[in-house]
Order: C-alpha cells, then structure tokens, then sequence
C-alpha cells in the first residue's frame, strides 16, 4: 500500500434488508476507491448511486454488508473498519475521522460556538482554548460574531451547514468525510468553503467527499470516482436464496 | 480508554427455573415466561462492557428486561448466573463474588442509582439535604460542616435552590425529586452512575435540563453511565452505544448512530420506524 494511502475501500457494497416487506434494497455496490494523505478524492454518480451509503460505511453509522475498508491510523497500523471492534470506531472517531453531514443534528439548547468546540473539548483541549478556536473558524466561514452565542435552531440552510463545517474541520482529522459541503451555499462562501479544503490538504488530512458540481470537482479534487447505480451482489442473492 | 466494567453472560430468573426456561423463552416465542414451570425470564445471557466516560445505552419496551442488568449490578437483585468485574483505582472486583459487606461499600462509595421512582432513591422521611448527608455519612465523611458544605455545592450543581435543602422531598416537583437524587448519587463521586429511566414522566422541558446536566456531569467528571429507557430521543442524545432487549435477550447490540440509522432486528427496524 502507497505509504500517503490513509483508506483504501476494496469491493465495498451496502444492502439493506427491510423485515416488515421481507425486501432487500441494494444502496451501493463494487466501490472502489483510496484517498491519500493531503488529497481530495471526489465521489460523484447520479442520485441513488450510493454515495452516502459509502461515507456512512466508513463512518459506520452503516454497517458494510461488503468489502473491506482499510484505514492507516496515526500511529501506522491498519485496521479493517468493517470489521473494527465499537471502541476502536468511537476513539478514531474521537481522534481522527470526522464527518460532516448535509444536515446539522445538534441540541437546540446549545450555544453555537459550544458545537464547534466540541470535538476539541473531547480530544482534552482546555474550553477556553477551544472556544477561541471555534470563534476564529466561525468567521473564517462567515459567520456573523451576533449569531455565535445563540443555538443553530433557528440558522438558514447555508449558515446551518458551515456550523456543521466549522465542526467537522476544526480538529484537523487525518480523514475527512464531507457529504456535499456547498450544497446550500452562495459564490462567495462556497470559495471560502473551497480555501479551506485546500488549507487542509496543506495539513496532510485526507478528504473524500461527494460534489454535484463536476465544476468543484475540478477545483479541488485530486481523483475522481464515479459510482454506478448500485446491484444486488451475487453473495447476498445466495444468502437469501 | 480505560475498561471499568465488563459483564458476562449476565441471567436473572425470578422463579424455580427448569431446563425448558431459556428453550422456550425469548423473541422467538414472544415471551420470557416459560411455558412449562412459569419462571420468568427477566434476561439471559447478556454480556457488555464500558469504557470510562462512555455511556451505554438499554433500550426496549416495559418488561424486555433492560432493568435487570442495572438491578444486579446495584446489587438491588442477585443475578441467577453470570459475572461482573469492576475495574476501578487498580483494583478488580468481581461483583456477584463479594459479601453484602463490600457489595454495600461499593454501592455507597463507588456506584451512583439514580430510580426512575424518587421514592426508591430517597428517603422520603428526611430532608432533601439530610438525603445527600446520608450518602456522604455512609461513605466516611462525618464533619457536619464539611457534610453542609458538600452538600450545598451538590444541590447548587444540580439546580436544587439550596435555600430549599432543609424541605422534605415530598415537597418539591417531580423534576426537583430527580435532581436531589442525582445530587445524592453523584455525592461520592461515583466512577460509575446507574440512571433507570429518569426522565419517564417528566415535562418535557425537565425532561431537556436533566438530559444535559446527565452530559454535563459525563464530559466533566469521565463518569462511567449506563441509561436505561424506553425512549429513542434520549438514546440518541446520551448514549454512545446501545444494546437493544427484547422478552429478556439482547436482540442487537452496536453504535447508537448505526442502531437508528441501520437498524438489523426486525423489531428494532419496527421501533425506529413507529419513532420518526
């Protein structure tokens, strides 16, 4: 494996199967892919191709029904996450991967400087410190000062989703999973947005992330992966039968 | 991460018990009374472990079983068969192996249980400061000021209005009742808090104040909880991992997360579907 390889998906597929209508629903299938150290890997394909369903994988929030997905921690080892014992997902997801969502979920009762900081706070960070840090990169991300000390609840769509940003860049993961970060985003925050994915791969993280815009691929992509609407896989036909 | 506990093949059969007890019991029959002795099957065979600062969550409706687990490890009931090793200060304990003596001790001094009923983690006959002195009394601090003082600082933590504390408990509301009992359980400070629905039947917007004094506590003190509820949105809220119970068994067992958004069972897809 290339020694800047920090994830490398081999033959990942993903079905669901529903009790209620004793159906399965195939969400991706043969995936592909590596994301390198510093690199942007691009995930694109048409609607239902699966692509979420491969984030969500590798986050675990899904559990892969096949394939494996080899990620290199910072101290070197491999370890297959499919297949990673609970603790072992939650500590990397603690320490090095993180993920950001379309949508924010966070409690309405919190402040949001408070969200942001989270992740630091949970990696030992003083909350002085990491509230400072949460302020300086909500407004790198144009988020107005007034809006800091107040819940996202009631944010836009667009504000919204770079709190969710904030969140997801400011612990500097070694792996960063970003599911359609401008989608809701005007020009001139989408640009930010794009800044700071560069600044990022200036730090070694390895990103993948799913873009509509083939025009943003372009930008910021190092590879490109196109998914093809998923298949059931023979294994799983097999396993029903 | 640390291991505090680890249970293994945890079971607790109220009743004579017999061989067809654990046949012919569980999801499968939908049922965890047993058809030929009428032993009930309150769980069998649940093994899982906790990190420190983790929180586990228990899920399942009203008679799954998803008590039982906190009840021995409290020693409030003695398990029929199973083990329990507690991880804490360099020292190993095995739980269901100690005498009522040192069971006492580490309930007093080292687990916290906070009941969804007030009247079973209060003494209702003395006031809500003389309940925290109690805990503190039974853990080896006897100073009557200190006690105060320790007291007043728990109350303070816990929004209790310490001009309140010499009141009985039967005084104050439902959400209060369940703040002095937090109050109570955290008055040694605890490695390791029990929590068995404590938000059921509060308001709801109790209900929010208790869930984030809960995460408060967790992410400042790395105290060890396990949760059990009924209710998905506290899950989803407090715990990092979730078992699932179903008629006495774990019937699925990951991350919170992948339980609501991938759930395996049938019956865990039927729950997180009637939910959203």
């Amino acid at each position: 494996m290339n020694p800047k390889t920090v994830l490398r998906v081999e033959d990942f597929a993903k079905q669901f199967f529903i009790h209620e209508q004793q159906k399965v629903i195939p969400s991706s299938s043969n995936v592909n892919l590596t994301v390198e150290s510093g690199c942007l890997t691009a995930l694109v394909g048409p609607t239902g191709s699966g692509k979420s369903s491969v984030l969500k994988g590798i986050y675990r929030s899904y559990l892969p029904s096949e394939g494996s997905i080899f990620f290199t921690t910072s101290l070197g080892d491999t370890l297959d996450l499919a297949k990673a014992d609970e603790h072992q997902i939650l500590d990397l997801r603690r320490n090095e991967i993180s993920f950001v969502t379309q949508f924010l979920h966070c409690l309405p009762r919190q402040k949001t400087e408070d969200i942001v900081a989270q992740p630091l706070i949970s990696r030992g960070v003083k909350p002085s410190a990491a509230i400072e840090k949460a302020r300086q990169t909500l407004d790198a991300l144009n988020i107005p000062e007034r809006l800091w000390g107040i819940s996202p609840a009631t944010f836009s769509g667009g504000e919204k989703q770079r709190v969710n940003l904030a969140r997801g860049l400011i612990a500097k993961p070694r792996l960063l999973l970003l599911d359609e970060p401008t989608a809701s985003l005007d020009p001139v925050t989408t640009n930010r947005v794009l800044e700071m994915i560069e600044a990022l791969k200036h730090e070694n993280t390895a990103i993948l992330a799913i873009f509509h815009h083939m025009e943003l691929v372009e930008r910021v992509a190092d590879q490109v992966v196109t998914l093809e609407p998923p298949v059931l896989t023979e294994s799983i036909l097999e396993n029903i039968a | 991460m640390r291991k505090v506990l680890e249970v293994s093949r945890l079971s607790k059969i109220y009743g004579p018990g017999c061989p067809s007890c654990i046949e012919k019991t569980g999801p499968e029959y939908e049922t965890n009374i047993c058809p030929d002795c009428n032993s009930v099957v309150a769980a069998h065979d649940m093994s899982f472990d906790l990190y420190q600062g983790e929180i586990l969550g228990i899920m399942g409706e009203s008679g799954s079983g998803k008590s039982t687990a906190v009840k021995c490890l409290f020693f409030d009931q003695e398990p029929t068969s199973g083990s329990a090793t507690f991880y804490d200060q360099g020292q190993t304990h095995s739980l269901f192996d100690l005498n009522k003596a040192q069971q006492r001790r580490l309930s007093n001094h080292r687990f916290g249980m906070v009941y969804q009923n007030p009247h079973l983690g209060l003494n209702f006959d003395i006031t809500a400061g003389g309940n925290i002195a109690e805990r503190l009394l039974m853990s080896g601090l006897d100073h009557y000021g200190d006690i105060r003082e320790r007291a007043i600082e728990l109350l303070a933590r816990t929004e209790v209005l310490t001009q309140r504390m010499d009141e009985l408990p039967r005084n104050f509301s439902g959400g209060m009742q369940q703040r002095v009992q937090i109050a109570k359980a955290l008055a040694t400070n605890p490695p390791l808090l029990f929590l068995d629905e404590v938000t059921t039947g509060l308001d709801l917007s109790v209900q929010a104040a208790i869930l984030d004094l809960i995460l408060e506590i967790q992410q400042q003190e790395k105290t060890s909880m396990i949760v059990v509820t009924h209710d998905l949105g506290v899950i989803r809220l407090l715990a990092d991992r979730t078992l699932v119970m179903k008629y006495g068994r774990v019937i699925e067992s990951g991350l919170t997360d992948q339980i609501l958004e991938d759930p395996q069972h049938a019956y865990t897809q039927r729950l997180v579907a009637s939910a959203l």
